[in-house]
């Protein structure tokens, strides 16, 4: 079994008001750090909300912190953050030709940091 | 109209351009003493951030390096800066006016630059998609009108766009849909359960990276072709949820699939649009069906309108040959920042330090970065010019354009002690004008150069 999981990043209501704040405040970054996860996948790799993991793919990696979702809402193996400066760091830059990358496909893995 | 009340001005009907829905019946209270919008009548979540945040910071108008300098100085080095690099990229644009854009295509152009625009990562890959398919298109106001069954596909307008419920598709009483939301079926298709689902009649959860299969699968359904028993195994939708939806789709009297950044920014990209526009087109066999991208700045709509009428393009245009080019994938600024090919940057209310690839940020920290933006960011972080402008629709007028390609003036709320985007792009086209023509023409101009000086761009 792969532990790679679908990191999908887009537009919170949070991180669409704290943005017009001011995108190097506080809020945003936090806003942007926090990773929300299906909780049966953290039940099985012993988080719970608020823990810190670690993410990352063969582009780079980003600490931040998770909260659980129900599984109804948000399926077994996919990932979901307000996209920002940490979702920046596992994009990878080919564009297939498009001018787009990957910007809601990227498969990363977890580990939760000690 | 505006009402003087002691320090308090009502500005009615003004237009807050934070997302593409670009809502222009809001009320605004200005408070003229404090320079800010204390109330923001009829503004969703987005927007009341919006009108409340955007105040006048105490911050220098113009930086060279982090420096303090006069605007005129920081308009000097701008333009030096253009006109003395190899590879200059334009990028941006989607959070400005017209007016502005139409000056940067002029910049991008005397200094035969590189011009994209945020669209390249936002709806690009469904610009591609309308020159390849075409699009059966309508105003909102139509939708509003007429639309019986309403799809939203790969976006979550509750978060995104919260009043394209109310103001335009879902509960809005429209002539042909005098009951609002009881006169129309909403379905969402979506790899998440968001916060958009309670919204819909009807919910669909594909399989993350699979659109294109469930698109492809509903045009043979229209079409009555049979489909494989195992659909569902590779779509994770069943064949009876999808022969629903086709009968849906083909019975109805208006339907409209609005489509965002799900499909443009996942495996299929340009395919996955091509594919839903393709099938709004075959339904136009069985009824009246259109496809509109619900698009995320306040004026990203009207960046592709004015590249395009200026060049052409709607966006990845290249102008080192002394005409237009358009290359996605190799004009666009993803592009040309991790393939290393720019060597100077003019970025126009936008963040890509933030929010682009870790690989073209790092270049973007290499090469001299000119930033117009209202607020500091990541990217002014970096630049080496750094101008602090006004932020358009609060403290200018000028013209936007909605998602559905119409074209709204703005009203000002209150004034800013920053100048405007337009004004700083124009000074910046001036001496990059002159600086051009100095560079080319070093003993005078003459013939063609002569006509361009009296009749600039």
């Amino acid at each position: 079994m792969t532990d790679k999981m679908m990191l999908i990043p887009g537009r919170s209501s949070k991180q669409g008001t704290s943005l017009n704040k001011g995108k190097l405040k506080d809020e945003y970054k936090e806003v942007t750090s926090t990773l929300e996860m299906n909780k049966d996948d953290m039940d099985k790799r012993g988080l719970v909300d608020g823990d810190k993991v670690r993410m990352w793919n063969e582009i780079g990696e980003t600490i931040v912190s998770c909260i659980g979702k129900k599984p109804e809402d948000l399926s077994t193996g996919l990932l979901f953050i307000p996209y920002g400066p940490p979702s920046s760091q596992l994009m990878a830059s080919d564009t297939a030709g498009t001018g787009m990358p990957l910007s809601k496909h990227m498969m990363v893995e977890i580990e939760k940091v000690k | 109209m505006a009402n003087e009340n002691e320090n308090i001005k009502i500005v009615e009907n003004a237009t807050c351009t934070f997302c593409g829905c670009v809502c222009d019946d809001m009320e605004l209270h200005v408070d003229l003493n404090e320079k800010r919008i204390t109330k923001a009548k009829n503004a969703c979540v987005l927007g009341r951030a919006w009108f409340a945040e955007h105040t006048i910071e105490d911050a220098p108008a113009a930086m060279i390096d982090g420096e303090e300098v006069s605007v005129d100085e920081a308009i000097e080095e701008a333009a030096q800066t253009l006109v003395n690099a190899k590879f200059p990229i334009t990028y941006g644009l989607s959070d400005t006016t017209c007016e502005a854009q139409r000056q940067a295509v002029a910049i991008s152009d005397y200094i035969k630059g590189n011009i994209d625009t945020t669209t390249s990562v936002c709806h690009g890959p469904s610009g591609l998609a309308f020159q390849g398919v075409g699009e059966s298109t309508s105003t909102l106001g139509e939708v509003k009108n007429r639309a019986d069954l309403v799809i939203y596909w790969g976006g979550n307008p509750a978060e995104s766009h919260p009043r394209h419920f109310g103001r335009y598709a879902v509960t809005p009483k429209g002539m042909f849909t005098p009951n609002g939301k009881k006169d129309r079926t909403v379905v969402l298709v979506d790899v998440r359960k968001t916060k958009s689902a309670p919204v819909a009649d009807i919910f669909i959860k594909p399989i993350p990276g699979k659109d294109f299969e469930v698109l492809w699968a509903l045009r043979a359904l229209v079409k009555g072709s049979k489909l494989s028993s195992n659909i569902e195994e590779e779509t994770g939708v069943p064949l009876e949820t999808l022969s629903d939806l086709a009968e849906r789709m083909k019975n109805c009297r208006f339907g409209v699939l609005f489509f965002g950044m799900g499909l443009t920014m996942t495996r299929g990209r340009h395919f996955n649009s091509g594919a839903l526009l393709a099938l709004a087109t075959d339904l136009n066999e069985y009824t009246h069906f259109v496809a509109k991208p619900v698009r995320g700045h306040g004026n990203v709509t009207g960046a592709d309108n004015v590249v395009s009428w200026q060049t052409g393009y709607p966006f990845g245009v290249n102008f080192s040959r002394g005409y237009p080019r358009f290359n996605p994938g190799e004009f666009t600024t993803v592009d040309t920042l991790s393939n290393g090919d720019a060597d100077a940057a003019l970025i126009i209310a936008s963040d890509p330090g933030s929010n682009f690839p870790k690989k073209a940020i790092e270049h973007l920290k290499n090469i001299p970065v000119i930033t117009l933006d209202t607020k500091n960011t990541d990217t002014t972080k970096l630049s080496h010019v750094a101008f602090r402008t006004a932020t358009y629709g609060i403290n200018t007028t000028g013209t936007v354009y909605r998602m559905d390609d119409v074209p709204i003036t703005l009203r000002s709320a209150f004034d800013s002690p920053f100048p405007d985007d337009e004004t700083i792009l124009t000074s910046i086209k001036k001496r990059v004008h002159e600086l051009v023509l100095a560079k080319h023409y070093a003993g005078g101009a003459s013939g063609e150069a002569k006509v361009a000086a009296i009749n600039p761009l």
